[in-house]
C-alpha cells in the first residue's frame, strides 16, 4: 500500500486544470467513493451494457463498406458460388465485407452475436430487477426507461438482421409488411409510406439503415445513459443482509475496487463474444442467398428476440377473423402483432403501478425483495415468463414438429393450450414453491439448520442435530417483510368519523379490495418466531453442540 | 443474497457463513486487525474506514501479482497474435470460405485470448492483491424537505405569473396556435415517402394472353410440361424481359405476380371449383383451369411469405413461414392455419402454341390481406 497522500505532479496539474473549469473535486472525490453492493446477478445489466458498447465500435466498422442500397446488381465479386447472380447492393457489399475485407467477417459475427447477447442480458436483467422487486418506489421511472429499451432493442435488432437483403432476412421485412398491412384503415398507406411504394420496393433497405446506425442508436444511447444516470442518482437496490437498511448501501466503493471489477468484466464479455464469434457461425448470409420475394426455404428461424412474435403469429387462429361490410379485419395477424406485444410490454410498464395501486405502498425500497416473499408477484412473473415462452418455442414448431416427429398440425393445437394453461400453471407452482420456501425459511429461523449429523439418544431413538444459523442468516430470514395492503385494513373504507368512503362501494373500490385479498391472503408469517427457539435445538443438540455454534 | 439463508454445512458449524462469491475468505483478516499495534483509525492509511476494509495477506497479495501480470503477458501475446494473424491470409486467400473460417479463427482466436487475458488479470487483480471492501455509505433521502418544495412552488408560481403567462390567456393562447401548425409540419413532410395505394395492390402485370416463365429461368411454360406427371408443381413468373431487371420483371412485379401452377387428376377438385363465382354469369373455376392445371398467387395471404410446400397426395399447399394451408383442390380455401383468406386464383388457357397463358388478372388482390382488398 504507498504512502503517498499527494498526488504527483502531472496529475495534479491535469486535475487543476479541470477542476479549475468544472469544480469537480468534491462531486469528483463523492462519485468515486460510490458503493455497488455486491451480487452475481448485478452484472447482468452490465452485460448489457457492456454488449452496446461493443456493439457501436462494431457497427462503425461495418459501415465502412457496406452499402444500404437496393440497387440490382450482377454480382461479380470473389465469392465463386453466387457470381453472376441478380442481387441487391446491400447483399453484395456485406458478401464483400465477409470475402474480401480482412476480419470484416469477425466483426459481422461479433456483431450479431453481441446483439443476441445485449437482447438476452437485457431481458435477464429485466427479470432480476422483475423478481426483486427493485422497481419499485423510486425506481418506476427506470424501470419504464428499461421497458423502452427493451422494445427498441428488438426493433434495432430486426432492422440491423434485415439489412443484408439475404433470403430470411427479406422474409423478415416480409412479415414485418404483412402485419402493417392488416391495420384496419391506414395499413396499406403505412406500408406504402414506409417502403417508398409496394413491396419490397427500392428504398427499405436505405430507411432501415437510417433507422438502425442513426435514429434508434441515438434514443437507445440517450436511454441507456438515462437508466445509468438515474441508477447512479438514486443508487443500487441491494438484498437483505447485515447493515443493509433501507437506508444504507454496502458495497464495493467505485474507486478503486469496482472500476478495476467492472473494467475486467468488460474484457470477460468481450471476450465471450469474441469466441463465440470465432469459432460458432452465424447467420452465414453466402449459404442463404440474396433475397427474392418469389422463394423460401423451410425451417427458417429469426433471431431468437423476435421469436415470440413468430411464435404467436404462427399459432394464433384465423376463427376471429371477421369482416364487416366486406371490409377485413385479419385478427389472426393484428392479435399477434399488436395484442401479444402490447400485452408483453404493456405489461410490463404497468405492473409497477398495478402493483402500488394494489397494496398502496407508498414507501421508497432500497432493499430487494427476496422473490419468495413476495409470492403473486413472483407467480406473475413466472406466468410471463412462461406465457412467452410458450410463444417462443412456438416460433420454432416446425422444428420441434420434424425433430420430435409430432405432425405439425398438432403442434399449433398443443402451443394454443399451452398458452393458455401454461401461465396458469405456472403462477400457481411458482406461488406454491415460494410459500413451501417460506415455510422452510421460518423453520429454519426456528429451529436452525439440519446439520447433517444423526445421533441416537439413550432411548434408542435416533434424530438429527440441528445448529444454530449464522447471525447473517438470521438477518436475512428476519428480514422478510409482512405484505400487506391498505386496502384492507380495518378503516380503508370509513374516514375518521366513521363514513362511510364512497369510493369503497365503486366498481374499482371493490377491485381493488379483491385484488389486495388475493395478493397478500397466502403468506407465511413470521411473526412471533424468535430465532432459535424450536424445539430442535434446545431437545436435541447436546451441550457443546450449541456452544460451538455460537 | 438471496442464497445466504442456506446454512453454513462446514464442520465448525462455526459463524463464518457459507461465502458467497465477493466476500472474503475465512482466512482474510480485517486490516484492523492485521497486526499494527496502533490504533485501527490512526494506524490505517486506506481511503475507506480500516472496518470496511479487508486487506489480503502480503502472500495472496504477491502471488496475486504473478498471477494478474501472467494473465496480462498472455494478454500481450494474444494481442500481437492478433495483429500477426491479419497477415496471415491476405484479402485475396479468404475470397475461398474455407480459407475466411480459419482466418476468422485465427483472429478471433487470438482476439479472445488478448480480451481474456486482460479480464482475468484485472480480476485476479482486484480480489488477490486489493483489499475487499464492504463500504457502507447512506442513500440519499430522495424526496426535497416540505420547505424546500414549498420555496420552489411559490418562486416557480411568481415567475409565471410575473411572466404574464398565467395572467395574459390571449397570448398564451395565440403562442400555442401559433405552435400548432409547426407540430403538422413532419407529417406532411412525410407525405412524399411514398404513393398512395390507389389500385396498386388491386392490379398485377398479368393479362389476357400473357405466357409465364419458369421460375428462374426464360422458358415459358407448356400444357405438356404436366403431361408426364399427373401431380407436377410449378413455380412461374410473367413471360416479361423487361431490360431494366436483372429479374425480367421488377422485384415489386415478382412479389405480386408469382403464381403456381399445379396439376390436379380429373377426380380430385372440390365442391367449390364447380360453383358459380360470384359476379359472373355461370363461370366457375374450373373455367379457369386448363386441363386439370391451376394457377394461384404463390403469396400467402396471411403476411405475403411465398407459400411453397405443396404436398400432392392431399393437394395441400403449406406456407412454410406460419403454416397456412390451402386446398389446391378446392379453390384454395384455408384448411388450417391463420390466413385469412384463400389464395386468388389466376385464369388460365393456352394459346395456339400450346403455351400456357394467362386470361385476366387475379381473382382478387395477392398478398398480405388488408382491409379493403375485397372492394373495387
Amino acid at each position: 500500500m504507498s504512502k503517498t497522500t499527494q498526488a504527483p505532479k502531472a496529475l495534479r496539474g491535469v486535475g487543476n486544470f479541470i477542476d479549475d473549469r468544472f469544480h469537480l473535486a468534491k462531486t469528483g472525490e463523492k462519485n468515486l467513493r460510490k458503493v455497488f453492493p455486491n451480487h452475481w446477478s448485478f452484472m447482468l445489466g452490465e452485460i448489457a451494457l457492456y454488449s452496446f458498447i461493443i456493439l457501436l465500435i462494431t457497427g462503425v466498422f461495418l459501415t465502412l463498406w457496406f452499402k444500404p442500397s437496393m440497387g440490382e446488381i450482377i454480382y461479380d465479386g470473389s465469392y465463386d458460388r453466387l457470381r453472376g447472380v441478380p442481387m441487391s447492393e446491400a447483399y453484395a457489399s456485406t458478401l464483400y465485407i465477409t470475402f474480401e475485407v480482412r476480419g470484416g467477417l469477425l466483426v459481422r459475427q461479433i456483431h450479431h452475436w453481441a446483439a443476441l447477447i445485449f437482447v438476452a442480458s437485457l431481458v435477464v436483467h429485466a427479470l432480476r430487477v422483475f423478481f426483486t422487486g427493485a422497481f419499485r418506489k423510486p425506481r418506476e421511472i427506470n424501470w419504464l426507461i428499461g421497458v423502452a429499451i427493451f422494445v427498441l432493442a428488438m426493433l434495432e435488432g430486426l432492422f440491423g438482421y434485415s439489412l443484408p437483403d439475404d433470403l430470411p432476412s427479406g422474409m423478415g421485412v416480409r412479415i414485418l409488411q404483412g402485419v402493417m398491412m392488416a391495420l384496419p384503415l391506414i395499413g396499406p398507406y403505412i406500408s406504402m409510406f414506409l417502403f417508398g411504394g409496394e413491396f419490397p420496393g427500392e428504398d427499405i433497405i436505405t430507411r432501415l439503415y437510417m433507422l438502425h446506425v442513426l435514429a434508434i442508436p441515438a434514443l437507445l444511447l440517450g436511454l441507456i445513459v438515462a437508466h445509468f444516470m438515474i441508477l447512479w442518482h438514486q443508487k443500487h437496490t441491494q438484498y437483505p443482509g447485515r447493515g443493509r437498511t433501507d437506508k444504507t448501501v454496502v458495497g464495493t466503493p467505485m474507486f478503486p475496487a469496482f472500476a478495476v471489477k467492472a473494467g475486467g468484466f468488460f474484457f470477460f464479455t468481450f471476450a465471450v463474444i469474441a469466441v463465440l464469434s470465432a469459432f460458432v457461425q452465424i447467420n452465414p448470409i453466402h449459404l442463404f442467398g440474396p433475397f427474392t420475394p418469389t422463394s423460401i426455404t423451410s425451417g427458417l428461424q429469426p433471431d431468437w428476440y423476435m421469436g415470440f412474435m413468430e411464435g404467436s403469429l404462427r399459432i394464433f387462429p384465423n376463427w376471429f377473423d371477421i369482416a364487416p361490410f366486406g371490409y377485413a379485419i385479419p385478427t389472426a395477424v393484428l392479435v399477434p402483432g399488436l395484442v401479444v406485444p402490447g400485452l408483453v410490454f404493456g405489461g410490463m410498464a404497468a405492473w409497477p403501478f398495478i402493483e402500488q395501486w394494489i397494496t398502496g405502498d407508498k414507501r421508497a425500497h432500497n432493499v430487494a425483495d427476496r422473490p419468495r416473499n413476495a409470492p403473486v408477484r413472483t407467480g406473475v412473473g413466472a406466468a410471463g415468463v412462461t406465457f412467452y415462452g410458450v410463444l417462443w418455442l412456438a416460433g420454432s414448431n416446425d422444428i420441434l414438429s420434424e425433430t420430435f416427429s409430432v405432425e405439425l398440425y398438432v403442434t399449433t393445437y398443443i402451443f394454443r393450450v399451452l398458452a393458455i394453461v401454461g401461465p396458469v400453471l405456472a403462477f400457481v407452482i411458482a406461488k406454491r414453491i415460494c410459500l413451501g420456501l417460506q415455510r422452510r425459511d421460518r423453520e429454519t429461523l426456528e429451529h436452525g439448520y439440519e446439520s447433517g449429523t444423526i445421533q441416537q439418544l439413550p432411548s434408542g431413538e435416533f434424530i438429527e442435530v440441528h445448529k444454530h444459523n449464522s447471525e447473517e442468516t438470521v438477518h436475512v430470514l428476519e428480514s422478510k417483510p409482512t405484505i400487506a395492503s391498505t386496502a384492507l385494513a380495518d378503516d380503508a373504507d370509513v374516514d375518521d368519523k366513521g363514513v362511510e368512503n364512497p369510493k369503497a362501494r365503486k366498481g374499482t373500490g371493490k377491485l381493488r379490495r379483491a385484488l389486495a385479498h388475493w395478493y397478500t391472503k397466502d403468506n407465511v408469517p413470521i411473526d412471533g418466531v424468535e430465532a432459535h427457539s424450536g424445539h430442535h435445538l434446545h431437545h436435541s443438540a447436546p451441550e457443546g453442540e450449541k456452544e460451538a455454534a455460537h | 443474497m438471496t442464497e445466504n439463508n442456506t446454512n453454513d454445512n462446514n464442520e465448525a458449524g462455526g459463524p463464518a457463513p457459507e461465502r458467497v462469491v465477493g466476500t472474503p475468505k475465512a482466512g482474510e483478516r480485517v486490516v484492523s486487525e492485521a497486526g499494527t499495534s496502533a490504533a485501527p483509525e490512526s494506524g490505517h492509511e486506506g481511503p475507506y474506514k480500516a472496518s470496511e476494509t479487508h486487506g489480503r495477506p502480503e502472500e495472496t497479495q504477491r502471488r496475486g501479482e504473478k498471477l494478474a501480470s501472467l494473465w496480462f503477458v498472455l494478454a500481450f501475446l494474444g494481442g500481437i497474435g492478433f495483429l500477426a494473424s491479419y497477415f496471415v491470409f491476405g484479402p485475396e486467400a479468404i475470397a475461398e470460405p474455407q480459407i475466411a473460417q480459419y482466418s476468422n479463427m485465427l483472429l478471433g482466436g487470438t482476439l479472445t485470448l488478448s480480451l481474456f487475458g486482460i479480464g482475468a488479470g484485472m480480476t485476479v487483480w482486484a480480489r488477490q492483491v486489493m483489499p475487499h471492501y464492504e463500504v457502507a455509505s447512506p442513500y440519499d433521502e430522495l424526496p426535497s424537505s416540505e420547505q424546500e418544495k414549498g420555496s420552489f412552488g411559490a418562486f416557480f408560481m411568481r415567475g409565471a405569473d410575473e411572466s404574464g403567462f398565467t395572467k395574459r390567456p390571449l397570448m398564451r393562447r395565440t403562442l400555442i396556435l401559433a405552435m400548432l401548425p409547426l407540430g403538422l409540419a413532419p407529417i406532411v413532410l412525410l407525405r412524399d415517402t411514398g404513393p398512395l395505394p390507389g389500385n396498386k395492390l388491386k392490379n398485377t402485370v398479368w393479362e389476357p394472353g400473357l405466357r409465364m416463365y419458369v421460375e428462374g429461368t426464360h422458358r415459358a411454360v407448356r400444357a405438356e410440361d404436366f403431361e408426364n406427371d399427373p401431380n407436377a408443381m410449378i413455380s412461374a413468373l410473367p413471360a416479361i424481359d423487361d431490360e431494366h431487371h436483372p429479374h425480367g420483371i421488377s422485384l415489386d412485379e415478382m412479389a405480386k405476380s408469382v403464381i403456381l401452377l399445379i396439376k390436379i387428376p380429373e377426380g380430385d377438385w372440390e365442391e367449390r371449383m364447380k360453383e358459380e363465382v360470384e359476379g359472373t354469369d355461370g363461370v366457375t373455376r374450373l373455367n379457369w383451369t386448363h386441363n386439370g392445371i391451376i394457377a394461384y398467387s404463390k403469396i400467402c395471404t396471411h403476411v405475403g411469405c411465398p407459400a411453397a410446400l405443396y404436398e400432392s397426395t392431399t393437394h395441400r399447399i403449406l406456407c412454410p413461414c406460419h403454416q397456412s394451408t390451402f386446398d389446391a383442390a378446392n379453390a384454395a380455401e384455408v384448411v388450417f392455419g391463420p390466413a385469412h383468406r384463400p389464395l386468388p386464383q389466376l385464369p388460365i388457357s393456352v394459346d395456339d402454341e400450346g403455351y400456357l397463358i394467362a386470361t385476366g388478372d387475379f381473382t382478387a388482390p395477392p398478398g398480405p390481406t388488408f382491409w379493403d382488398y375485397a372492394k373495387d
